[in-house]
């Protein structure tokens, strides 16, 4: 689905991201760990084409097509999502206005006639019990007054009715409560299937706890420098970050 | 320029409302002689200096002494009627009772023409006309005085709540009009009224001078619209002086969306604990110039103001913004705030704002704050990964700064009326008319 290859960052002159190698297949559940500065974040900004981040080197492919040439929101049209980290604000657009613009462009990209309200409706009603909200947050604007907790309960839940193939999830633990936590790892885990994949970045194990990654991948200064399964994570929690920096000189 | 008007002031004054009553004719006098002593107000005087209205001194508008059967295109006029609201219709500065809704009235409230009440309730009208502002306010106060033709006249008993709103269409259907309008609302104390006030017309070039007097006496509340979609060649000089007395309530919703050259002021008196919640939104492309200046005067303690103004300049157009708060010495605990925010949408768009504080006494709390900026890249990247292509999600970002304003309108008839102006704007937003 995703292959990474030689993928080398630069954000002014500085180089973050220092030759990453990564391959996802379909229905798989990566998780990239790494300190602070370790180039988690560019990562996802890169893949999800935010400006800002010079491309050096290398390639990433998603579905044969090269994905850092796309605008962001055609990479989003074929199936690419990015749960932000900070999720923004959008004072005067409420949720389900986007939700349904969201929807829209994704079928229209498709050769899809435009959603049926009431089909709409239903679609967005059943998501919102999955992510334990109150409806009355279709009518608000945008993360507008969300708690923490609420603006990533309300990035799964876009991801739920949009349904990309590929879902990046930049940080989505940080800041959240365990009910919370709890919550956000139950959605994502109902969007789990055959063939959609995950790409997880996280600075905590803990959400690992929740959300069981097939593949965990440690990132420190610009490169992948450990690579293993579900238990890595567990070996690294114990260990700490000093120990894979380590090895990365 | 004035000399113009002069000619035609001394041959016409005896067609003008009221003009048997020996303390009208006076006032009128007195008004015309400011007028034609000082002219236009000029970029030199303060309150002036970001609007320069030499353009209207070479036009020569026609005063409309009488009410003419000018021809009016009905269909379009609908369009601008808020649905279950009483509408008056003042056309080419003239009440036009054919083209009105009036019916469903309670007894005791008064909704009249300035010329029928001036002749059936001189003494009432007597005691608002010029009460709210004076006419050295400037010179356009002094040229409606001396000029009105006709107007609205809204008078609620005390206690007298007023279910429906009552909406004055002001429509110029005539190019080169000359549309002089004095609007009178008064409400008793514990009254309280919905008022509209739409302004439409042709367009052509004309000349709308309205002054609105507004007097709301204890405890009292009026909540006043104006829609300002006059047509695109028209020069607007709009006034609305308010007096508050104490405990009462004052809410503006001020659009303005039309006009080549539009100024607003809007003046309030707050006496003890009274409140005022002043809002705006302008809409400026091409060369259009709208200057909204408002005055917030805190004259007695305990009383609240908060205003928040904000506007969206694209192409040539300019904004003005003036906001002054002035709180007397008298005035302790008084809590004010004032914004104004502004998104310019090209390189040769232009906002001139100017908040202004003038304090005097020292047990206060006031706040102001401006921002003037472009759209925010970061909310631009977010609905992008949201599938949202970078043009559509710059006009619903645009849209959304508008539709805040629109939001805040309870009004649901009057809501999608706004939101139809605004959307007019954005013809890319992909926007139903449900709002986002």
């Amino acid at each position: 689905m995703l292959s990474i290859e030689n993928l080398h960052v630069n954000v002014g002159d500085k180089a973050i991201l220092k030759g990453i190698n990564l391959q996802i297949n379909p229905g798989e559940v990566h998780a990239i760990m790494g300190p602070n500065g370790a180039g988690k974040s560019t990562l996802s900004h890169v893949l999800s084409g935010k400006a800002g981040y010079t491309v050096t080197q290398g390639k990433a492919i998603y579905e044969g097509k090269d994905l850092l040439d796309m605008d962001p929101e055609l990479r989003a049209r074929e199936g690419v999502f990015l749960a932000f980290q900070y999720p923004v604000e959008i004072p005067g657009v409420s949720n389900i206005y986007l939700l349904k613009a969201a929807l829209n462009s994704i079928r229209k990209h498709h050769g899809l006639d435009e959603v049926d309200a009431m089909d709409f409706l239903t679609l967005v009603k059943d998501k919102i019990k999955l992510l334990q909200m109150d409806q009355q947050f279709l009518y608000r604007a945008v993360n507008e007054g969300f708690s923490g907790g609420e603006k990533k309960r309300n990035e799964i839940l876009q991801a739920a009715i949009l349904e990309p193939k590929l879902c990046i999830l930049d940080e989505t633990d940080s800041g959240l409560d365990i009910d919370a936590l709890k919550i956000v790892a139950e959605g994502v885990n109902s969007l789990r299937s055959q063939d959609r994949s995950f790409l997880m970045i996280t600075h905590y194990q803990r959400l690992l706890d929740y959300i069981k990654p097939d593949f965990v991948h440690v990132l420190a200064d610009g490169q992948i420098v450990k690579t293993g399964g579900a238990e890595l994570a567990l070996e690294l929690e114990a260990k700490g970050y000093e120990w894979v920096e380590g090895q990365a000189a | 320029m004035t000399s113009r008007y002069i000619a035609d002031y001394e041959t016409s004054t005896h067609s003008l409302p009221g003009q048997s009553l020996g303390w009208l004719s006076q006032l009128r006098a007195d008004a015309f002689k400011k007028f034609s002593d000082k002219g236009f107000p000029s970029l030199r005087e303060e309150e002036w200096r970001y609007t320069n209205v030499s353009a209207i001194e070479k036009k020569l508008f026609k005063p409309q002494l009488n009410s003419k059967n000018s021809v009016v295109d009905t269909a379009w006029l609908d369009d601008y009627r808020v649905e279950g609201a009483l509408t008056f219709v003042m056309l080419n500065g003239h009440f036009s009772a054919s083209l009105s809704t009036l019916d469903g009235l309670a007894d005791d409230v008064v909704i009249a023409s300035m010329a029928n009440a001036l002749e059936q309730q001189p003494e009432l009208l007597k005691k608002y006309i010029n009460q709210s502002v004076s006419n050295d306010e400037h010179s356009f106060v002094a040229f409606n005085t001396a000029w009105f033709t006709d107007g609205l006249f809204v008078h609620i008993p005390a206690k007298c709540i007023v279910e429906k709103p009552i909406q004055l269409l002001h429509v110029v259907t005539e190019a080169e009009c000359l549309a002089t309008s004095r609007n009178i609302i008064a409400l008793d104390e514990m009254a309280e009224a919905k008022v509209i006030e739409t302004f439409v017309g042709i367009d052509e070039s004309y000349l709308s001078a309205i002054v609105t007097e507004v007097s709301i006496a204890k405890n009292a509340e009026l909540t006043l619209f104006k829609m300002q979609s006059e047509g695109n060649k028209a020069y607007h000089f709009g006034g609305t002086y308010i007096n508050q007395q104490r405990d009462s309530r004052f809410n503006h919703h001020n659009f303005a969306f039309g006009s080549l050259l539009a100024r607003n002021d809007i003046h309030t008196d707050l006496d003890i604990a009274s409140e005022c919640d002043l809002n705006g939104l302008y809409l400026g492309i091409k060369r259009q110039h709208i200057d909204n200046h408002t005055r917030i005067n805190h004259l007695k303690p305990h009383a609240i103001s908060r205003q928040l103004y904000k506007g969206i300049l694209n192409q040539r157009a300019r904004g003005v913004f003036q906001g002054r708060v002035f709180v007397a010495e008298d005035a302790q605990k008084t809590d004010s705030e004032m914004n104004n925010r502004n998104l310019l949408l090209s390189n040769d768009a232009e906002i001139d704002t100017k908040p202004q504080l003038e304090i005097y006494a020292d047990d206060v709390k006031c706040a102001h704050g401006v921002t003037v900026g472009q759209l925010d890249e970061k909310s631009i990247f977010y609905l992008q990964s949201r599938c949202i292509d970078e043009e559509t999600a710059r006009n619903m970002l645009t849209f959304a700064f508008a539709n805040e304003m629109v939001d805040k309108i309870k009004i649901e008839a009057l809501r999608d009326m706004l939101r139809r102006q605004v959307l007019k704007y954005f013809p890319q937003a992909g926007m139903g008319n449900n709002g986002i």
